[in-house]
């Protein structure tokens, strides 16, 4: 391996953006791609497929061996609001591999106490974000429904172009929302991806029935990402 | 998919500190897999030229033998393709116990 490659492609894997790293299995030479970065013919087709499912593996291309290795960031689950629900996403979001952090300025919800084991930010979601900026590979689920906290992160999270965004209340305070979102220049495409009321329809009633679902949501949104590759392909085309 | 939140135990960030360190690193990856396998394709070994090694391949089946093949890849520069199954007579020395088949690519960084 070229040292200078894996310099690049960690680099990118610290800044948590997707990387691959090609290998030419006959000569042993390798190359660092970045998602995005242009391929041509048959190679570039392998590659998106590759970026897409996260699957590294060998292909036959022009009659060279090629070994593929895909380097995906790990899923990371932003809540804004340190309330029940989140108590009980805690342990099924590490259980699922996901890094958790919950963000909530209210001292008398996000205390050590109920949230021993997770990073907590007890700032405002403004704050949080500037310096711990929001990425594809996150999700982030608002559940305090209170606009002074959510509606803040939740357009942060829509022009980051996170995989999920998911906000907790009714129809109608979601209607509510939308008017607001509207008002800050959010278009409605942008707006209409938002998960709300949060969480997939399972009948969810107690706290913990209700982070189920919304964890479950999440992973669908992950494992379907192929729906936001046309705009990436797009862009580079 | 790498996890990266565990820093210490990346390979691939080892193999970086270790070449800083101006040590001689191999890298061993793990390109295909059949069967029951215990690490998934693209997971690494990295081994420096005193046989200290960080990572995984398989479930402690193969690791020894990757070290020794990782010695000649430092030396020669070459990099070379491993593969290992179940053999009758080497099942329980070098080959893999769970039935599984794997490949495993070895170069020398830099």
């Amino acid at each position: 391996m070229d040292p200078y490659c894996l310099k690049k492609l960690n680099i990118e894997r610290r800044a948590r953006r997707a990387a691959l790293l090609l290998t030419d299995l006959g000569d042993g030479r390798d190359r660092v791609i970045k998602e995005g970065d242009p391929v041509a013919g048959e190679l570039g087709e392998v590659i998106a497929k590759a970026f897409l499912s996260g699957q590294s593996g060998v292909v036959e291309v022009d009659g060279r061996s090629f070994f593929l290795n895909v380097h995906l960031p790990p899923p990371r689950l932003v809540v804004i609001g340190a309330v029940h629900i989140s108590q009980a996403l805690v342990p099924m979001a590490r259980v699922a591999g996901y890094d958790m952090e919950i963000i909530d300025p209210r001292t008398a919800f996000a205390t050590p106490e109920r949230f021993s084991d997770v990073r907590l930010f007890t700032e405002w979601p403004q704050d949080v974000l500037k310096t711990h900026p929001l990425d594809a590979y996150t999700a982030v689920a608002a559940v305090t429904h209170d606009p002074k906290i959510d509606d803040y992160a939740l357009e942060a999270a829509l022009k980051a172009g996170c995989f999920y965004v998911g906000a907790l209340g009714s129809r109608k305070t979601h209607a509510k929302r939308v008017e607001r979102l509207q008002a800050v220049g959010l278009s409605d495409e942008s707006i209409a991806t938002i998960h709300a009321p949060i969480g997939l329809n399972i009948g969810a009633a107690s706290p913990a029935e209700i982070a189920v679902a919304v964890l479950a949501e999440i992973i669908e949104a992950f494992r379907a990402r192929s729906l936001r590759m046309p705009q990436t392909l797009e862009k580079t085309a | 998919m790498t996890q990266l939140n565990t820093n210490e135990l990346d390979p691939l960030l080892i193999a970086e500190s270790w070449m800083l360190d101006g040590r001689d690193v191999a890298i061993a990856t793990v390109v295909e897999t059949w069967g029951s396998a215990p690490r998934p394709v693209g997971s690494h070994l990295v081994i420096d030229e005193k046989g200290n090694f960080e990572g995984s391949v398989s479930g402690g089946c193969v690791e020894g033998s990757v070290i020794s093949e990782a010695m000649d890849v430092l030396t020669s520069g070459e990099p070379r393709l491993l593969e290992f199954g179940v053999a009758d007579e080497t099942a329980w020395q070098v080959g893999l116990s769970c039935g599984g088949h794997i490949k495993v690519y070895v170069e020398r960084l830099g």
